[in-house]
């Protein structure tokens, strides 16, 4: 069943980054993301480092990804002390995630960037519509909310790991479950990187 | 990209196989997908950071270049991490099959925005020069600059 819900999921983002790509094929010039996402923080922006604060946030949410699988391996061996220590490994990957994308926000609004806002002229030097700002906030913040709700269930599941619920069962089932949720929103960050950042 | 699906299946496939399903999570396979996808996350920022300094790729290109590298890190994701490479064959499917419909939509899509956007190049004239309107660089304060963008941005407007 996650497999078809996470289906259903893939269309909606599919569906956003798809309009995205539409309204910016539509548009005759584009802000460019190396302008606009060069910031690093307790770094002077002077320095201007595109993609690299992304590039890091990419690999915590890859690294949250792989401590995932070694706690849901762990659970087929049906280890469970190293399925809690994984998830913990996981759980907090996802808030170094989520602490980046707050700071990434917090960065931008203090540029003047908003919904409905958006100072980052075109790559042409023009006057650039709010799309970009539009569609970059929505589109991380439905994303952000998604890594959101997946440290809640990973958090869920490590205290039903902790009460020994899935030991009593004897299979780690919903580990697996959870396991799967969080690849998928690792999956969709990876299409958002390269249709943010990248392209 | 299939050509590596292909050696991995040589080489750990049968083995996987044979000894059921608990021993397909081998922690060997795991390390070795998140190299692969952090050693294709560095190429790419490689590659952007080559482009920013000589400009040598091309946009083109290298928008090509990333569009694959990142369906091989979501093949590699979806096969390893999310485990579906080792599943029955008909829930490959029922996932792969509709998947193949992005493919359609991404290219239906962008040709239409890009088709709006001639169209629109062509008939209405104030959007073609809202794109010469040059603002100044950022730097200065974003308030005032927007003030003063306002009253050229309605100008066109109302000789319309």
């Amino acid at each position: 069943m996650m497999w078809y819900f996470l289906m259903s999921d893939a269309f909606t983002f599919g569906a956003f980054l798809i309009s995205y790509g539409t309204i910016r094929m539509s548009s005759n010039s584009w802000p460019d993301p190396n302008e606009v996402f060069r910031a690093f923080p307790f770094m002077s922006p002077e320095l201007h480092l595109p993609l690299v604060f992304v590039s890091l946030m990419t690999f915590i949410l890859i690294m949250s990804s792989v401590t995932m699988v070694l706690a849901v391996a762990a659970g087929h061996a049906g280890d469970r002390k190293k399925v809690t220590f994984y998830m913990i490994l996981t759980i907090i990957g996802g808030f170094m995630f989520l602490g980046c994308q707050a700071w990434e926000w917090t960065h931008l609004h203090g540029e003047g960037a908003w919904w409905g806002r958006n100072p980052f002229p075109n790559v042409n030097g023009s006057k650039a519509s709010t799309n970009f700002s539009n569609f970059f906030f929505t589109i991380t913040g439905f994303h952000g909310f998604h890594v959101f709700s997946g440290v809640i269930i990973n958090i869920i599941m490590l205290i039903k790991n902790l009460r020994g619920d899935f030991e009593r069962r004897g299979h780690y089932l919903m580990i697996e479950k959870a396991g799967l949720y969080w690849h998928f929103v690792d999956l969709v960050w990876v299409f958002v990187f390269t249709c943010f950042y990248l392209l | 990209m299939s050509n590596q699906a292909t050696t991995h299946d040589t080489t750990h496939g049968p083995a996987a196989h044979g000894s059921g399903h608990a021993a397909s999570f081998d922690t060997k396979p795991i390390w070795r997908t998140f190299w692969i996808l952090l050693g294709i996350t560095m190429v790419e920022l490689l590659l952007a950071t080559i482009h920013l300094k000589t400009g040598f790729p091309n946009k083109y290109v290298l928008n090509g270049v990333y569009l694959i590298l990142t369906c091989a890190k979501a093949f590699y994701i979806i096969a390893e991490f999310m485990h579906l490479r080792h599943e029955i064959k008909n829930l490959i499917m029922t996932i792969a099959i509709p998947a193949c419909l992005f493919i359609w939509f991404i290219i239906a899509f962008l040709t239409d925005g890009n088709s709006f956007r001639v169209l629109r190049d062509r008939y209405d004239p104030y959007h073609v020069e809202q794109n010469t309107i040059k603002v100044a660089p950022a730097g200065g304060e974003e308030g005032p600059a927007g003030k003063e963008q306002t009253p050229p941005a309605q100008k066109p407007g109302e000789q319309q």
